[in-house]
């Protein structure tokens, strides 16, 4: 009996951390599940928060709600162009920061980290003044701007991490076996990089995507983003289509994951 | 060609301006940004934040440092109430992140890149709606509700003024759960990265230096990790501070965080010299903080 | 411009300082095309780095590098007809072991690279292999593509950096010998860094002990080993009893290290001319004997007590301490001589001619 007792606490002591693990995925995964359960709801009158009938009514009148396929347009192309911008920048940023030793490296790299210390309120206020100060009105313009502002930090630092990591020897062998500067950066030095941009890119993307408060401060009335779409119908009662975009998106996400997963084993196992 | 020059010294010289002359065109165009779009802005703030005036009448700089007194004499309780908020939701989200990162890092095994996915994918559910979950995870008769009624959770959280009258939503714990919940991936990215540069022989050479299980935690993984637990916790705690989703869809009139007010004063009361007082108050108050923080925590080199 | 590929390398006063601190200083070197010579030098000697400004992966501050004719000082590292074997390998970790190999022929837009290639993996036995990524080969398999790769594309000058630096004892006993066939084979100049003086000895046909950013010595193996011409090198090759001492006559040295004086025979062609005040007689452990019975008059003879025995099978090896302190290596063959006991008396013998004299370190 005793020792039952302790074989049970001794896998229990082993295991913990796996279940802790599996407990706090599962914790991370809740609001999605209930996302995508919700997303089948038929609710009674507006606010799709109680569970009524089972329908697939919003999936297939995905647009539907008046401005929402726009939303998630306009929200869906900010994304693109600002991880675009972002993305090709911000690597430029990490190459000339990681690889080059120069005076204001150090100051360079405090004002890259400068708009991830800084509150979403304050970055977008702050804008907001300097739109009013030189009379620009708000916009997809200023959005981008704004965007691509916040996602820049943020790229930087993935892909210098990225370029951080990688061995200088495999540039220096490419030089050594007769390849010119510019063939050595795109026959090794971006292949090896680009993981590092790919995340970088993926994470521009994700966060110009969620992003309410930066675009609330920075976006003109006719310029409605996905969140800024739902932070108005919330008042009211969102829409299930809402919750047929975001199960679209999550799903999405992995199966973008999924894919270049398996493309990447698929290789491996060939070559083994 | 061959011994027409003497030594290497005009390769070097070229050389040189090269050295200067790539970077700066790599960094050109971030540094326009940053410049433009974060130096520039902030210089406005602060200045706006010392005008006087009116929207309609137009704004004056005359150094009016009274806006700060009447900005934080006004929303003294809604800022104060805002880093311990986040402060609190940052507490926990590195209690919670850090098994977690050990887990993915170490224990998952071939898992491994599916439960990254996991922990990244909510990022491409929108924030609001994630949110918006939570307002229906927490509802008042829900599932979730009752267990931590029948539990004396509620009951608990009541006694330690967290829950104030018997509702999850609508409380300080409603909108600290959804902070912890809303940033947790940010810290637990930066966490992963640094715990999985822990070798398990590190673990296994403490434990045979005759180390408990407490003493390897805090005198060796907690040590190697602590670059990523300074990069998880500001970046968990910085937007935290800020944000106003959270209070306002979890939380009611009596958890309103800064940000709804430089928010409010900026985009409906028009009343410019107040929030950017405000703005620049916080601004302010978080790099004093963060600059201090990871001083004592010596990961200078983060940044 | 084309050529003629002549492998004959020549550094003319070549230097590389890093603000104050000189790596390289200022050396003189020529390398005979088709031989196979070796850098050697304890680590910060200024080795590596000679050899990668060879490589052009590295600016020389003064100095020129000539390839037979040519100065190619002030080309860059693509364009020079020099490969190197990093010491890390430096395999493409994204490309497969055939891209791998055949990157270098790809640059130099050669047409058949493919077959070129894979008879350059066949010379290293791992033409099985080609279709894989570098992370699934062993480490001695990742050395032999990093070879393959280096030398498929016939450079003039074949550069290794310390290659063999990562493997263990067993399978770099190989290599070196898998690597002198392949120099034989191929007839490429081969100029090898290394701190591993018997690998260099192994191997090279000639070998240059450098210190302090300069070439110390230079020589073949056996030259540099029976007659150093520094203690330096004395020591950094091989383990060497050091007495110091004073010539008092044509064939006749004192030992300083007591008083009075033990005088010692010296053979005069030992002797080097340019050196006088601080010489030391050096002697190697395998050239000491232990004298049984009575040694002959022009023969030195040392009297010591044995403060330390080890059996090794092939040898005996010992440590005897002298009246002054100083404790003497020697190493008896294991050829059925009588063995001397831990603390008893010994009297130590060698044929002057077998010795050496240098200057004080």
């Amino acid at each position: 009996m005793g020792s039952a007792i302790s074989t049970a606490l001794r896998w229990l002591r082993k295991h913990a951390i796996i279940i802790i693990g599996l407990l706090i995925i599962a914790y991370i995964m809740l609001p999605n599940i209930v996302v995508i359960i919700f997303s089948f709801n038929q609710p009674v009158g507006r606010r799709n928060g109680i569970w009524h009938e089972f329908s697939f009514n919003a999936w297939t009148h995905i647009c539907a709600p008046a401005g929402m396929c726009d939303a998630v347009g306009l929200s869906l192309g900010i994304g693109v162009v600002a991880a675009l911008v972002a993305t090709v920048i911000g690597t430029m940023a990490a190459f000339a920061l990681v690889r080059y030793r120069f005076r204001g490296r150090g100051t360079t790299n405090l004002l890259v980290f400068f708009p991830m210390a800084t509150p979403e309120v304050v970055m977008g206020s702050s804008l907001l003044t300097l739109f009013i100060a030189v009379g620009v009105r708000s916009g997809i313009a200023t959005i981008l701007i704004a965007h691509i502002l916040f996602t820049l930090s943020f790229v930087v630092t993935t892909v210098k991490a990225r370029v951080a990591s990688m061995d200088p020897a495999l540039e220096q062998a490419a030089a050594d076996l007769y390849a010119t500067p510019s063939q050595a950066f795109w026959r090794v030095t971006f292949p090896l990089a680009a993981p590092g941009i790919a995340a970088g890119a993926l994470l521009a993307f994700a966060l110009s995507f969620d992003d309410y408060i930066v675009t609330s401060f920075n976006a003109g009335p006719s310029t409605i983003t996905f969140p800024m779409y739902i932070w108005g119908a919330a008042q009211k009662g969102v829409p299930v289509q809402v919750n047929v975009i975001g199960t679209i998106m999550f799903l999405g996400a992995i199966a973008i994951v999924a894919i270049a997963q398996g493309i990447g084993s698929r290789k491996s196992k060939v070559e083994a | 060609m061959a011994f027409a020059l003497p030594g290497a010294r005009p390769r070097k010289s070229a050389k040189r301006r090269r050295g200067l002359f790539v970077p700066a065109i790599l960094l050109l165009p971030a540094l326009i940004w940053l410049v433009f779009f974060f130096v520039v802005p902030t210089i406005a703030l602060a200045s706006q934040s010392l005008q006087t005036g009116s929207i309609y009448q137009g704004f004056q700089f005359t150094w009016a440092f009274s806006n700060y007194t009447e900005a934080l004499s006004t929303y003294w309780s809604q800022m104060v109430r805002s880093f311990i908020y986040a402060a609190s939701a940052t507490v926990f989200t590195l209690a919670i992140g850090f098994p977690l990162a050990w887990f993915i890092a170490h224990r998952s095994g071939r898992f491994k890149n599916i439960v990254l996915v996991l922990v990244v994918a909510p990022f491409f559910t929108n924030f609001l709606i994630r949110t918006l979950a939570w307002q229906t995870i927490l509802v008042d008769g829900g599932f979730v509700a009752n267990v931590m009624k029948a539990t004396g959770i509620t009951g608990f959280l009541n006694w330690i003024g967290l829950v104030p009258n018997d509702s999850l939503l609508g409380s300080p714990f409603a909108v600290i759960c959804g902070l912890i919940y809303n940033f947790l991936p940010f810290m637990v990215l930066p966490l992963y990265t640094s715990v999985e540069r822990i070798d398990q022989r590190y673990l296994d050479a403490a434990a045979d230096l005759y180390s408990n299980g407490w003493n390897t935690f805090w005198k060796v993984i907690w040590p190697l990790s602590l670059p990523g637990v300074v990069a998880g916790t500001l970046l968990t705690f910085i937007p935290a501070v800020g944000d106003y989703i959270n209070a306002k869809i979890l939380g009611n009139a009596n958890t309103t965080m800064v940000g709804k007010v430089i928010e409010s004063e900026f985009l409906v009361n028009l009343n410019y010299p107040i929030a950017a007082a405000l703005s620049f108050v916080l601004m302010i108050i978080i790099i004093v903080m963060v600059s201090a923080y990871v001083r004592a925590a010596g990961t200078e080199e983060l940044v | 411009m084309q050529r003629i590929a002549t492998g004959e390398l020549r550094l003319v006063e070549l230097s590389r300082h890093y603000g104050d601190f000189v790596a390289v200083d200022g050396i003189d070197l020529d390398v005979p095309a088709g031989s196979f010579f070796a850098l050697l030098g304890p680590s910060g000697c200024g080795k590596t780095t000679t050899l990668r400004m060879v490589a052009g992966l590295e600016e020389p501050s003064a100095g020129r590098i000539m390839l037979g004719a040519d100065d190619i000082t002030n080309t860059r590292a693509h364009q020079r007809r020099v490969n190197t074997v990093f010491q890390s390998y430096a395999l493409f970790p994204h490309l497969s072991i055939i891209d791998n190999v055949g990157f270098g022929l790809r640059r130099l837009k050669v047409a058949d690279w493919k077959s070129k290639a894979m008879e350059a993996l066949a010379m290293v036995k791992l033409a099985d292999r080609a279709n894989q990524r570098p992370r699934q080969l062993s480490g001695g398999m990742q050395q032999r593509v990093a070879l393959a790769r280096a030398i498929v594309n016939r450079p003039e000058i074949l550069l290794l950096d310390e290659p063999l630096g990562a493997l263990d004892l067993k399978l770099r006993r190989e290599m070196q010998i898998e690597l002198k066939r392949i120099q034989s084979e191929v007839g490429i100049t081969f100029i090898h860094v290394t701190h591993d003086q018997e690998e260099a000895m192994t191997m090279a046909d000639t070998v240059a002990v450098m210190r302090d950013g300069h070439i110390e010595q230079l020589g073949a193996p056996a030259e540099l080993y029976d007659r150093p011409a520094t203690a330096f090198v004395a020591n950094f090759l091989g383990k060497s009893n050091l007495i110091p001492i004073e010539l008092i006559e044509p064939g006749v040295a004192v030992i300083t290290a007591v008083t009075p004086g033990v005088k010692i025979p010296v053979a005069p062609q030992t002797i080097p001319a340019t050196i006088s005040e601080g010489l030391h007689l050096g002697i190697r452990p395998e050239k000491v004997h232990l004298a049984s019975g009575g040694v002959q008059d022009d023969r030195p003879q040392l009297v010591g007590q044995v403060s330390d025995v080890s059996f090794t099978g092939v040898s005996t090896d010992y440590l005897v301490r002298l009246e002054w302190g100083q404790e003497f290596t020697l190493t008896q063959p294991n050829d059925g001589t009588s063995r001397a006991r831990l603390g008893e008396r010994v009297t130590l013998t060698w044929d002057p001619k077998q010795a050496f004299v240098v200057g004080a370190d």
